[in-house]
């Protein structure tokens, strides 16, 4: 086996980080793990470092590390549409979510969705948005796995004995620890990927005579967008819509929501956000690899022939890597990509479980105990690692990959009555079930005219062609019926007396 | 209202015509690609120029 140093260093890598998974359930040890806010909340204890490590493990997946890439160096510079998508998240994060967290600590909700419903009194609204949440989630889990699969792919090891091995233990430490035991992975993960990127970009330019010489072999009309044709925002504003319209989903999802609620305070996101754009500089840096492959001519060599008929062009980067790199280095680096999987995997599976619990199984089928309630929630958070993985190992990753595109069109549609909830009580919760209605049904018929394989869809307005990000563009729509209809909802049926908060909630 | 500076982020980051140019590069990089990076810390820079100046004010009488 020409890989067995890398495949070594890549087993012991991950086996340790495995058991530190499991010794998380130790950690802080003050808590009771039989309690949902301590399994599927980490008890709101995690301070800005904890914080630090684990939104970033969270939100800057093994899929965003091998997708970025492979689209600079599929399509060009319009991969880079990840740098003001991933600048953006931030002033949003800072404005909306310290507002969240209070009203979430002092009503006791663990979800989104359970902030709706307080909201509103609505528990249907709760459950379209719960439901949008876990839908939009499982295709995500599964392209964790196309992301560990494609390094243990690139490692030359056959079969899919390790990714159900590596499953099926993060199933269990799951179980035990929750989300501390993410929690606890992701330092080790991110330091294995700082680690990873800032000797690649130190290396591989080195290697092919720098900066000058990697862009200059990248062809000219992937260097920059397309200047857009007279009458038409051209790639310019699919571009910024595609960067804002990302932007605004982000912490929608149900991982990044429990990420950012699991935070010890108001004070700790604030931080974060003026932290965490460091993990931004460092995918921008990783995108660049993008380049780096084009400009090794990586693709063209035999030896990576069946890893790119395989994988497509996010066999870029693991391609690069192993024709940089010593085959120890190559061993922490595809290590740093699984572990980088398992994390995001293990929150997405909490968050799920979390909002099945909440909000559907508590309001739609039987009230538990506390005990109860957490059985429950670790119990539907192995179903969904185990459906993840039925799924990937059953259909072909492509399915993944469209679904993800669709899943991030409709989480976008929770925007209004959860972002927009945090600041106004404005909306009726049957206007706000209208609106993500009409978001979601006009984003799944766009997304389906285009074959789900685009994102973007060309609107006429008024004589000029604007492309659009549908998530960006049906949220627009979703906004105006909520708004055009809660005046007339409110005067037909007012449901803001069922507010449960209080404007001192927020502050 | 210092939160005004948060909303010159979106400006610089959506700012797609301006940046997208080659000319002039930095270390190698086309200013498409080296400008996109500076937005980066530039943006966490006015990030934590509010929150200093928020944190600073008194507590609100809520806390």
């Amino acid at each position: 086996m020409q890989n067995a140093t890398a495949s070594i260093v890549f087993f012991a890598l991950v086996a340790a980080v495995l058991v530190l998974g499991f010794a998380a359930s130790r950690w802080q040890a003050g808590g009771n793990l039989g309690h949902i806010e301590e399994w599927g909340l980490g008890g709101r204890r995690f301070g800005t470092w904890v914080s630090w490590f684990l939104i970033g493990g969270d939100a800057y997946t093994a899929y965003t590390f091998i997708a970025i890439p492979a689209l600079m160096f599929g399509a060009g510079a319009v991969g880079f549409f990840a740098m003001p998508y991933t600048v953006l998240i931030y002033p949003i994060l800072y404005v909306v979510f310290p507002r969240l967290w209070r009203v979430a600590k002092i009503r006791g909700y663990i979800t989104g969705p359970e902030f709706v419903r307080g909201r509103y009194g609505n528990r249907w609204l709760a459950l379209a948005i719960g439901l949008t949440g876990i839908v939009a989630t499982m295709p995500y889990i599964a392209l964790q796995l196309v992301g560990m699969q494609t390094v243990i792919g690139a490692l030359g090891l056959p079969g899919h004995l390790p990714l159900i091995a590596a499953f099926a233990v993060l199933a269990a430490f799951t179980w035990t620890a929750g989300l501390r035991a993410p929690a606890m992975i992701s330092i080790v993960k991110d330091l294995l990927i700082y680690l990873t990127v800032i000797a690649a970009v130190i290396v591989i330019p080195a290697e092919l005579g720098g900066f000058s010489a990697i862009f200059a072999k990248v062809p000219a009309q992937k260097l920059l967008l397309a200047a857009p044709p007279p009458g038409s925002g051209g790639a310019y504003t699919g571009y910024a819509t595609l960067a804002l319209g990302s932007a605004m989903a982000l912490f929608l999802y149900p991982h990044t929501m429990t990420g950012i609620l699991s935070a010890a305070g108001p004070r700790v996101i604030k931080r974060n956000a003026v932290l965490l754009p460091a993990y931004s500089l460092l995918l921008g840096l990783l995108a660049t690899m993008g380049f780096m492959a084009i400009a090794a001519g990586v693709k063209a060599m035999p030896q990576f022939a069946g890893g790119f008929a395989k994988y497509g062009a996010s066999f870029a980067v693991p391609a690069l890597l192993l024709n940089a790199f010593p085959a120890w280095f190559v061993g922490v680096a595809f290590g740093a990509i699984a572990i980088g999987a398992l994390v995001p995997a293990a929150i997405m599976a909490i968050a799920s479980a979390n909002i099945f619990t909440r909000d559907i199984w508590t309001q739609f089928v039987h009230a538990p105990s506390q005990q109860g309630e957490t059985l429950v929630a670790k119990l539907f958070a192995i179903v969904t690692v185990v459906g993840a993985l039925a799924f990937i190992l059953a259909i072909p990753a492509t399915y993944a990959v469209q679904l993800q595109l669709l899943g991030g069109m409709w989480i976008i549609q929770t925007f209004p009555a959860i972002v927009l909830s945090v600041f106004t009580r404005f909306f009726n919760g049957w206007a706000l079930l209208a609106g993500w209605v009409a978001g979601i049904a006009s984003a799944t018929w766009l997304a389906a005219a285009n074959h789900f394989t685009g994102s973007i869809w060309a609107f006429h307005v008024l004589g000029f062609t604007l492309p659009s990000y549908i998530a960006f563009a049906t949220v627009l729509l979703n906004i105006v019926v909520a708004v055009v209809l809660s005046p007339a909802f409110h005067a037909i049926a007012d449901d803001r007396a069922r507010d449960e908060t209080t404007a001192l909630d927020y502050l | 209202m210092i939160r005004i500076l948060l909303l010159l982020i979106f400006v610089l980051a959506l700012a797609v015509p301006f940046f997208n140019r080659a000319a002039p590069s930095l270390f190698g990089f086309p200013f498409f690609y080296w400008y996109q990076l500076l937005v980066v810390p530039l943006g966490s820079a006015l990030i934590y120029i509010v929150y200093r100046v928020e944190d600073r004010q008194p507590r609100k009488e809520a806390e």
